[in-house]
């Protein structure tokens, strides 16, 4: 297997003033910059570089995965991770070592014009070194915007339960969301632990902001309904609108024993009465 | 043998499980209790589940049991303390226990049950 010559790495480390400048170029020309501040970019491609020039000359082993090259993956990764946070897509990322191939590709076509074979090889050689090292740029692009993702998700499930002491024995439960299986689990364990906790006796969710009720999301509210009842305490639905009232009705779906309420105002009037406070104007 | 206490308390029984219940158990208490009522004639039944972490489906359908010959032989049973993990496993396994009175605490659950046994 062929290797760099020590021709070529000797070229890049003379040329990398242009070869920062062109590089720079063709990364503003391809907008891969976009959303970057200039002094970054020109920070980021200069200590670029100079990792692949020093790694070159340590071992000049192709294998990226060698330990040779751990410096500039840790350069890629935190390069990468830092892009994700700013929202940039993947193209954007793996662009900023593609476009480093054009200006090579140069170089060497400059260096080797009289020997045909080594150009080809040489070019050949790079080509497969810059495609790794974007190929593992992308990777990592891709596994720091999963971590956002997962812990964006973590986030709106406990955004998504706040449990709310209306009155001294009331709870309410504002649900926002669809609802699936998992986050039905996480409102119901939340919702009957506070119960517990404070002893209420009356526990009102609200669903006005469940944009849709299916038989699903039905069966999901009705279990969480029996399971305040086994515990000794009583449920009351509220936020039913016009539509969803509809839709239930259409379905077919059977919510009889469940108290149902058009809005939280009823349903903490009808929760008042029922652990018999009276509520008038101080005239 | 191992057994679960009865505790007598004017016209009520109050059952009090404070062990993991297995099947054995279960069967003994409901024989007990059934033998109990019908001695003392007791109008209400209480039974306090707050210690009880773990339930199966045999132990959801003994307290389904146990109500419904308590209402047979006229007392009304109330079951008090249950646990969310609890409650959330027997709505798993399909047992919603209708027509079980439920309270959160004791204190309520002697509330209910005067209640009911008034009532009746």
């Amino acid at each position: 297997m062929a290797t760099l010559q020590a021709k070529t790495v000797q070229a890049l480390q003379d040329n990398r003033i242009d070869l920062l400048n062109e590089w720079t170029h063709s990364l503003e020309a391809t907008g891969a910059t976009r959303n970057l501040k200039g002094d970054d970019v020109k920070q980021q491609t200069g200590d670029f570089l100079n990792l692949l020039v020093d790694a070159l000359h340590n071992g000049g082993s192709q294998n990226i995965n060698h330990e040779n090259w751990a410096q500039t993956r840790l350069f890629l990764e935190k390069l990468s991770h830092s892009r994700a946070l700013v929202g940039q897509d993947s193209q954007q990322t793996a662009s900023f070592i593609f476009a480093l191939k054009g200006p090579v590709f140069d170089l060497l076509q400059r260096e080797y014009a009289n020997d045909g074979a080594q150009l080809a090889e040489q070019l050949w050689e790079v080509s497969e070194l810059l495609d790794g090292l974007g190929m593992h740029t992308i990777r990592t692009f891709q596994k720091s915007r999963e971590a956002v993702i997962k812990r964006q998700q973590e986030e709106l499930l406990e955004l998504s339960t706040p449990v709310v002491k209306l009155w001294d024995g009331v709870l309410a439960l504002p649900m926002i969301g669809t609802l699936d299986s998992q986050r039905t689990q996480v409102v119901m364990e939340s919702l009957l632990q506070r119960i517990v906790d404070t002893g209420s006796e009356i526990a009102i969710i609200d669903i006005t902001g469940v944009p849709t009720v299916d038989t699903l999301v039905a069966q999901h509210l009705l279990k969480t309904v029996t399971a305040i009842r086994l515990m000794g305490a009583d449920c009351i639905i509220s936020g039913v609108r016009p539509q969803i009232a509809q839709t239930i009705v259409h379905l077919g779906l059977d919510l009889q024993g469940v108290v149902t309420k058009a809005n939280l105002a009823d349903a903490l009037a009808l929760a008042l009465k029922r652990l018999g406070v009276n509520i008038s104007k101080a005239v | 043998m191992e057994r679960i206490p009865i505790l007598q308390m004017g016209e009520f029984l109050l059952v009090t499980i404070q062990v993991d219940m297995h099947d054995q158990l279960a069967l003994t208490l409901q024989d007990d209790l059934s033998e109990r009522i019908s001695r003392t004639s007791a109008r209400g039944v209480l039974i306090d589940i707050s210690a009880l972490d773990m339930v199966d489906s045999f132990i959801g359908r003994m307290i389904g049991t146990i109500s419904g010959l308590s209402r047979i032989m006229d007392a009304q049973t109330v079951l008090v303390g249950m646990q969310p993990a609890v409650a959330i496993t027997l709505v798993e396994l399909g047992m919603n226990l209708p027509g079980v009175a439920t309270a959160l605490n004791v204190e309520r659950g002697m509330k209910l049950l005067r209640d009911r046994v008034e009532h009746s």
